[in-house]
């Protein structure tokens, strides 16, 4: 990206909460923020304010299957900015002293996300929809977090943090050969881990309600779609643009526009490697919620006889337009390429996904929604009510 | 990259940063107005205007605009502040001329009845939304405890009583008062054909009529003090600071802005190393806001109720040393390189690029380039920062702190 200043990188180490052992939930967030706490030859604070000097805007986060850690910088900075999360992946110091404060941090995260009405409603239904550990919060338990022990995170990064299917994405202003030599002197003599696998457990539950003294009752629904790496992706997330992308959209129009039902609702298409679902979320004063849910699933079931072709050409622009302005920001297309190559083992261009695009039409949409028609709904609510589940 | 300006005869003001490399064309109507200028009984209006700007014109229903934004492909929203209202687009450089008219046709907007009745459910919606949520309405709390009867002090939202008790006809008296095209900004930023967009401005706002408005800008006597409030469901405690600043029009807010940086900022800085770091707090920032004639400096805390009391008594002893001895040196060119990196980064995009512009113009009528700001950033000393310390001394405070009755 010539045409850019910035430069930005995302390492993604292939742990995450699904992997936490046995009465440990929590220990990948713990290892995440304890690799941050000094590294190779500089201290906590002597590590940050050394990024500070480079003008990096950083981030991390553990997820499901990944532990992140990425970076975006001035185009001149990118090189020391990378080696310094050389040595955060790689040699962490671990000190000690630190344990309780890192620990003190996990436990804000906890307390914090009760907190986050929004988050929990949509953990819930993520929890009907997935078999476990996929509706697994990263933070994990309270009371597993009480009980790790320095080394719980030494081993558990030993074990975990290692090149094989790990993955470096950089965009920006660059040059690829200077690039690779850099990563290669860095990463290249990183010895492999061992894989790590998943046991999944199913749910059999349909609907929850959480009861909560709240204004609003948050509503979540999520019914079964394919993941990324599916041949229909495109038609299911297509489907789903038509019931959420934009202010034309159907959810937007037939529950806020048109009856004022709430201020919040959408829909998105949520993806893990070999599964994936629709994720709906909404909010509305208790004495509205039954019928704001009941309207939400109408528009769910109606979307099975199908879209117009006027619906997929509002959205087609849309997507056109976002396309080309992702290669605006190198953060984000660094973001994004890293996605494609855990899902895909390859990068998309944004010409291919153009393409991919320009290919789908009403009726392939609709033909893949009479396929994969919506239903098998899960439902979750968090207010002061409980709801009924009509469909 | 270059700077261009026009006005219309009816006083609209019309300005761009024009890049014809850029990949993409963001447009806004900037209106000067917002709930510092609202009288009690219409608490809120702005905002709610806001909302029903898109609800159509007497060419378009609101299915028409909502429909027309998503054919253009554009990425649109709008805001409200305290004092500004702010409606933004980004498009593809081929549609500037249709998202400009239908951006202009929607600034002299209908306010039909059915539409507002069914709107204010939607804004009710909203504020119970954010009362809801984190940090449970503590800034809002915080602005008005500070500000006293001070306009400044209003609440953008207002409040479920004063938009349930609302008129259209009320809505149009402020209306009224505040849309005159003299009290607009049309900005662009990015691949932006000036002369067209002249030529579509003149078009679609040459007949709007110009009225005189009218802000107060006095500065407020602060009020300095604190204030719990209970909430039965919060886990944890969410306190706000506020302590004073210098107005929009003041030079030495470069200065206010990296002392900023070196007091809160998120990700490295005395509040950071004193009570993120340690897991004392899961959040404590702080962040400069300048106004029309008025500024503050506020802080924000997230912890365990329990350690609030200890946590505010940490950051107080930051702010009195602050007070007291300053910046370093080191502190100052740390937080120059983050602010100077940021700013680059986040003019890549024309979107983002188009809120500094649309912001610097309304409140100081100049433009300045991304160069221009990082030389006013990279010339600040200690010492300015020290004067600004002692014009505005950042333990003078008002807190409020929200969080859940205390445990017996």
């Amino acid at each position: 990206m010539p045409w850019l200043e910035s430069a930005a990188f995302a390492i993604l180490i292939p742990v995450g909460a699904a992997h936490d052992p046995e009465g440990r939930q929590g220990l990948g967030n713990f290892v995440g923020d304890m690799v941050q706490r000094g590294s190779g030859a500089r201290e906590s604070r002597q590590f940050v304010e050394s990024l500070e000097r480079l003008g990096v805007d950083r981030s991390s986060s553990v997820s499901l299957t990944h532990s992140s850690y990425s970076a975006a910088t001035l185009a001149s900075n990118l090189f020391p900015a990378l080696s310094l999360y050389a040595d955060l992946v790689r040699r962490p110091l671990f000190p000690g002293d630190q344990l309780e404060e890192s620990r003190l941090v996990c436990c804000q995260e906890i307390r914090a996300a009760e907190d986050d009405l929004v988050q929990r409603t949509l953990e819930k239904v993520r929890q009907l929809q997935y078999p476990a550990p996929w509706g697994r919060p990263a933070y994990g338990e309270w009371d597993h977090v009480q009980s790790i022990t320095l080394d719980d995170v030494q081993t558990h990064f030993a074990d975990t943090y290692g090149p094989d299917e790990a993955i470096i994405s950089v965009a920006g202003k660059l040059e690829w050969e200077a690039l690779r030599d850099h990563v290669e002197s860095l990463f290249g003599d990183w010895k492999p881990q061992t894989r790590l696998l998943v046991q999944e457990t199913s749910t059999s539950e349909d609907h929850v309600h959480v009861p909560h003294e709240s204004n609003q009752t948050h509503i979540a629904v999520a019914y079964p779609s394919v993941p990324y790496r599916n041949e229909d992706y495109y038609q299911a997330r297509a489907s789903v643009g038509v019931l959420s992308d934009g202010m034309s959209s159907r959810l937007f129009t037939e529950v806020r526009e048109k009856q004022g039902l709430c201020y919040t609702i959408y829909a998105s298409l949520n993806t893990l490697r070999d599964q994936g679902c629709v994720l709906c979320y909404s909010a509305t004063s208790t004495d509205r919620a039954q019928q704001t849910l009941d309207t939400t699933l109408a528009e769910l079931v109606r979307l099975r006889e199908g879209i117009q072709e006027s619906e997929l050409d509002r959205l087609k622009a849309r997507i056109k337009s976002s396309l080309i302005m992702q290669q605006e920001s190198s953060a984000s297309r660094a973001v994004s390429m890293a996605i494609d190559w855990y899902h895909l083992e390859a990068i998309r261009s944004l010409e291919e996904v153009s393409t991919k695009v320009n290919a789908l039409t009403a009726e392939s949409i609709s033909e893949f929604l009479r396929r994969c028609p919506p239903g098998d709904f899960k439902v979750a609510s968090l207010g002061a009510q409980p709801l009924e589940v009509s469909v | 990259m270059k700077f261009r300006t026009h006005q219309l005869a009816n006083g609209l003001q019309i300005v761009a940063e024009c890049n014809e490399h850029a990949y993409s064309t963001a447009v806004a109507f900037f209106v000067n107005t917002g709930s510092r200028d609202e009288s009690a009984d219409v608490a809120g209006v702005s905002h709610f205007l806001e909302h029903m700007v898109f609800k159509g014109t007497p060419r378009r229903s609101a299915a028409d605009v909502n429909r027309e934004l998503d054919e253009l492909g554009s990425h649109s929203n709008a805001y409200t502040t305290e004092e500004q209202t702010v409606y933004y687009a980004t498009v593809l450089p081929e549609y500037q001329d249709q998202v400009v008219d239908l951006l202009a046709d929607i600034m002299r907007p209908s306010l039909r009845e059915d539409d507002f009745d069914s709107e204010k459910k939607v804004i009710i919606e909203e504020i119970y939304k954010y009362d809801d949520q984190p940090p449970f309405g503590a800034a809002e709390k915080c602005m008005e405890a500070y500000f006293g009867r001070h306009a400044l002090g209003n609440n953008v939202l207002g409040t479920v009583d004063s938009v349930g008790k609302m008129t259209p006809a009320g809505m149009r008296d402020y209306f009224q008062a505040r849309y005159s095209p003299g009290n607009m900004s049309l900005v662009a930023c990015g691949n932006v054909d000036f002369e067209a967009l002249i030529a579509a401005a003149e078009r679609h706002c040459g007949s709007w009529t110009r009225f005189d408005t009218h802000r107060d800008t006095t500065r407020a006597t602060p009020v300095l003090g604190s204030e719990r409030i209970e909430r039965i469901v919060a886990t944890q405690e969410y306190a706000v600071q506020i302590s004073a600043g210098p107005e929009a029009t003041d030079p030495i807010r470069f200065a206010v802005r990296l002392l900023s940086y070196v007091l809160g900022d998120e990700g490295g800085s005395r509040l950071y190393w004193a009570l993120v770091d340690p897991g004392l707090a899961e959040y404590a920032g702080s962040s400069a806001h300048e106004f029309d004639g008025d500024g503050i400096m506020m802080t924000y805390l997230c912890c365990s109720p329990v350690d609030a009391m200890a946590n505010l008594a940490i950051i107080r002893d930051i702010q009195q040393d602050l007070d007291r001895n300053g910046v370093t040196e080191e502190e100052l060119e740390l937080a120059k390189s983050k602010v100077c990196s940021q700013l680059v980064r986040r003019s890549e995009r024309p979107s983002n690029r188009l809120f500094s512009v649309g912001a610097n113009w309304l409140s100081r009528q100049e433009f300045r380039s991304v160069k221009d700001s990082i030389e006013a950033y990279q010339a600040v000393t200690c010492e300015d920062v020290r004067t600004v310390l002692e014009r505005f001394p950042l333990s003078s405070t008002m807190t409020v702190s929200v969080g859940p009755p205390p445990v017996t």
